[in-house]
């Protein structure tokens, strides 16, 4: 006998085919709007036409009269069960149905309960609400300006548009850095708004059992436990009596992890009505309401020595919130991780000011597939770097190297304090140069404009923080942020997996089994995995942040260590031998010194049920919390070349280069997937997504023929490559990779285009770095701002 | 079948006007009383039961909701029940018998071709009515034809390839 082999049985490394696809691709998912409960009945929403008013007054009495309508909510339903205002995940409030006055265009006003969604829409139709319009605000600068309008005139003590005034960093020491700079290069970014936008929209089902008191929902939740204590906290339920359960997941990316008010109505319905009530957002109440992204402007500095060091980097970062501060932070970190930016570079001294404003515009700021703020941190990172590169005259390649943290410099201090803990930096770079053939394309950049053809090269570099958290820094409204895994073998040696995480296409159900495959031997597909049910689920803080390998995963090893210890000792009774002359190898114990005695996990698990030793427990089950050491630092360097074609403003993608070390691979083609599915969303933010608003505050981007997602036509080709430097605390070396190449790519593609009008006298463009920007840009040798309002064909 | 919705209000059945409807559905004639405004997509789903077609944008634009109408892809989320009256159509439950896969289903698994799965089956249908008419597409021809149809996850590199191996094992197959 020896060990099983581990990739015959779907262990680590192996590209083990989805367990999740079996259902998948016959149409079998069961997302929440497959769901249907007996005596159902339907909610719409209706939502404000206008971005800031007062509400005169409210008449649903055509609604109510309507055949088929069983219940009308309003603010003032909401109200007098003290459910009109909700708590955020970030301290702040949120209407739930507005009561004084609506503060964006979208805003929640009134559900109808009916017996079937036409009707319900129907009846939304029939009430009239009379509006007096408020001054709109939809920028920063208006909204910090002298005597502009108080949006939140709810809150007490708000006496401003303000929503916070952070800082982190060295004030002093940053100063005496940029005294002592040869050069101080200076730029202004925007990161606009965007929308994660999976394709399935938010939805849920309420189901209120007055009999048995317990109230379960089905909802699209990427953390179902957080989602159970904030019902509990504000329906003011037993939180065992509340059970939810977040099935199929038709995509997240962060637009599905905060509470949006669609959820609390169906939950305040359903106990009033009794029976079951279904809610699915239609797509222009997804892009309008619920989970903007980003919408950041930077003032950014680097103080610079003539020969390439950076000396000290200055950022002052104002965020667009709009109405509420409503998503997930971690409650010490107001701008989440923007000071993780600059974290690959060895820089001695930086400060950062970060404001957050309120705006009439939909509450926005999730982690659209990142890590808090870090795609903002690493946009603009990467784009001050390329501008640093080109104000001294640096080749762009050559200046991030020699500021890059060295491979023995590890752990490092990053400029804001994070502490890095590996990286072979240098190494990404030169198999993303190699690949890319840098210098032969350089040549053939300055050929080109011999003949008037624009080519461009943009890299992008950078390592950012992923699996929040560890608990002494990392919780959401107080609540520590660390995962779990329950493993429980049967007595045949199969088994049931379930974690605190909850997989959205991530692949958990397949990745998770090879995990516990590699730490036991068993074979992957014995091992079924289930999650998102608060009533089965060991508690855990959900899926996002790319924080399920680094934390959950974790978890899943450490239990299956647990096991192990356990079946150590039963395998000891069964060979009859001391616990120290056992050794394991993959699936099987054995007698030290006569190897070819042994016995298998699975025998060992069939013992623990029929014959364990006198005094032991019964069973193979156990629980492991992970509350890991550290965030873990995957590295990633993305280099993209373009043609810009001067009559347009066209810009067509060459090439595009990704390298990325995540460490250990679990399974090598779900990371890839992970990878191509960043580098389009990094695609489509530099190129075409763009979620504005007009000077009255409408949402331009409301569906999906004004806001633009790439399709397989003009999305590029991606060249893969890794370097694997293992996590050094991570139970099996893993790091997060989810959200690299949508938090590193962007700036790969700006730069590129950047790179091919250098020469031009512009210096930026904000995205989407759409034709028309482009072209203005090339004709008046001027930047081109997008900050909204947005221009129009009319303005 | 039973009529569409679970109840009705007595008031409301009286105003709705409605009309018969016989459908071919994956093979087989289905007949059903629907107001003239209903959805095709939503007489599968909350009709029929089929809940493989999804519904993700209700403005054609995205795909989720692909079936095949006489055999060319349509978005069932933007055309009226009534207007299938007479007519053919086959959804993702339709591509294979029980317990079988079609090579198209069996490509989108090997080569990765799903995360989130929520765009799959209107990706499968649409790739379907491609196969069919184009049995050797390239990688172009793939792209544009798929281009009617959204996906999030997987920046559609390896839908191609799962388009590619089924076409492929198709004519293996013979």
């Amino acid at each position: 006998m020896t060990a099983v082999d581990e990739i015959k049985i779907g262990g680590m490394g192996a590209s083990r085919r989805r367990v999740e696809d079996n259902r998948f691709i016959r149409g079998k998912g069961n997302y929440v709007d497959d769901i249907v409960l007996p005596g159902m009945l339907h909610m719409e929403i209706l939502r404000s036409p206008l971005a800031h008013a007062r509400i005169k007054s409210i008449d649903a009495s055509k609604a109510w009269a309507m055949p088929g309508v069983r219940l009308v909510l309003t603010g003032e339903t909401m109200a007098a069960r003290n459910l009109a205002w909700m708590p955020t995940l970030s301290y702040d409030t949120q209407a739930v149905l507005a009561t004084d006055k609506v503060r964006f265009q979208g805003q929640e006003v009134a559900c109808v309960i009916a017996d079937d969604p036409y009707i319900a829409k129907d009846a939304c139709e029939a009430i009239v609400v009379d509006y007096e319009p408020l001054p709109v605000i939809v920028n920063p600068t208006q909204s910090l300006a002298e005597g502009a309008t108080l949006i939140r005139d709810d809150k007490e003590n708000q006496s401003n548009n303000v929503v916070y005034d952070w800082e982190v960093g060295d004030e002093e020491g940053t100063d005496r850095a940029f005294d002592q700079a040869d050069v101080i290069s200076k730029i202004d970014l925007h990161y606009p708004r965007s929308h994660p936008a999976p394709i399935e929209c938010c939805g849920s089902i309420a189901d209120f059992n007055r009999a048995t008191s317990k109230l379960t929902v089905y909802m699209t939740t990427q953390a179902p436990h957080i989602i159970r204590a904030a019902v509990a906290l504000v329906a003011e339920l037993p939180e065992q009596m509340i059970r939810i359960v977040s099935p199929d997941i038709g995509g997240g990316f962060g637009n599905k992890v905060p509470v949006y008010p669609g959820y609390v109505a169906s939950i305040l319905a359903s106990i009033l009505l009794e029976r079951p009530v279904k809610w699915i957002e239609d797509r222009t109440g997804n892009l309008i309401s619920t989970g903007f992204a980003r919408d950041i402007y930077l003032h950014g500095e680097l103080a610079l020595r003539k020969d390439g060091r950076i000396l000290g980097v200055r950022m002052k970062a104002t965020a667009d919130h709009g109405a509420f501060f409503s998503d997930a932070q971690p409650s010490k970190f107001k701008i989440g991780l923007m000071h993780s930016a600059f974290a690959c570079y060895d820089i001695p001294n930086a400060h950062l000011q970060a404001r957050g404003v309120y705006t009439n515009k939909a509450p926005g700021g999730v982690a659209y597939r990142c890590s808090f703020r870090v795609t903002e941190a690493m946009f603009f990172q990467e784009r001050m770097v390329q501008a640093a590169a080109d104000d001294l005259g640096m080749d762009q390649a050559e200046f991030r190297r020699i500021n890059f943290v060295r491979d023995d410099d590890f752990p490092h201090r990053t400029p804001w304090g994070f502490l890095t803990d590996s990286g072979q930096y240098g190494k990404c770079l030169d198999v993303g140069l190699e690949a890319i053939g840098y210098q032969d394309f350089l040549k053939e950049k300055e050929e080109a404009a011999k003949r008037g053809r624009l080519l461009g090269i943009g890299i992008s570099t950078m390592t950012e923080p992923l699996g929040a958290g560890n608990s002494r820094e990392y919780d959401i409204l107080g609540i520590k942020m660390f995962d779990s895994a329950e493993l429980k073998i049967h007595m045949t040696g199969k088994a049931l997996l379930r974690t605190g995480a909850k997989t959205q296409g991530q692949g958990h159900e397949t990745t998770w089994a090879q995990i516990v495959a590699h730490e036991l031997g068993l074979p992957a597909e014995d091992i079924l995995v289930e999650e998102g049910d608060t009533d089965t689920a060991p508690f855990g803080m959900g899926t996002y942040a790319s924080r399920s390998t680094p934390v959950a995963g974790a978890a899943v090893a450490m239990v299956s260590r647990k096991i192990r210890a356990k079946a150590r000792k039963i395998a000891a009774h069964l060979l009859e031998i001391s616990e120290e002359d056992v050794e394991w190898e993959l699936g099987r114990f054995y007698v030290r010194s006569q190897p070819d005695r042994g016995v298998t996990i699975q025998e060992c698990a069939m013992a623990a049920y029929s014959n364990m030793p006198d005094g032991m427990e019964p069973g193979l089950e156990n629980v492991a919390y992970y509350d890991p050491p550290n965030l873990t630092w995957p590295f990633a360097c993305y280099i993209v070349t373009v043609e810009v074609d001067p009559e347009t403003g066209v810009w067509d993608v060459l090439r595009l280069v990704a390298v990325d070390d995540c460490g250990v691979r679990i399974n090598p083609m779900i990371v890839e997937g992970q990878i191509m599915g960043g580098l389009t969303e990094a695609y489509a933010m530099a190129n075409m997504q763009f979620i504005t608003f007009d000077e009255h505050g409408n949402c331009i981007g409301s569906n999906f023929t004004d806001y633009l997602l790439p399709t397989a036509w003009e999305t590029p080709g991606f060249e893969l490559h890794e370097v694997v430097t293992p996590c050094p605390h991570h139970p099996i070396g893993a790091k997060g990779i989810g959200e690299c190449a949508a938090v590193g790519g962007p700036a790969a593609f700006v730069n590129a285009v950047m790179d091919a009008l250098k020469g031009t006298g512009v210096r930026n463009i904000d995205m989407p770095l759409f034709p028309d920007r482009v072209y203005e840009a090339l004709q008046t040798g001027q930047d081109v701002s997008g900050a909204p309002p947005v221009r129009t064909d009319e303005t | 079948m039973t009529s569409l919705f679970q109840e009705v209000s007595p008031g409301a059945a009286e105003e709705t006007p409605t009309r018969q409807i016989t459908v071919t559905v994956n093979g087989e004639s289905r007949t059903a009383v629907v107001e003239p405004r209903l959805v095709l997509a939503h007489l599968l789903r909350n009709g029929l039961n089929m809940t493989g077609t999804h519904t993700g944008c209700d403005t054609s634009n995205c795909g989720a909701c692909t079936v095949l109408f006489d055999g060319k892809p349509v978005k069932s989320c933007t055309m009226f029940a009534v207007q299938a009256d007479g007519h053919d159509v086959m959804t993702v439950e339709g591509l294979a018998g029980p317990s079988e896969l079609h090579a198209i289903q069996e490509g989108f698994k090997e080569e990765h071709g799903l995360q989130c799965g929520f765009c799959t089956p209107g990706m499968m249908m649409a790739s379907k009515a491609l196969l069919e008419e184009n049995p050797n597409p390239t990688e172009d021809e793939i792209r544009w034809a798929l281009s009617g149809n959204l996906c999030r996850c997987t920046g559609y590199q390896n839908i191609v390839k799962a388009v590619m191996w089924a076409a492929q094992k198709l004519e293996d197959e013979g």
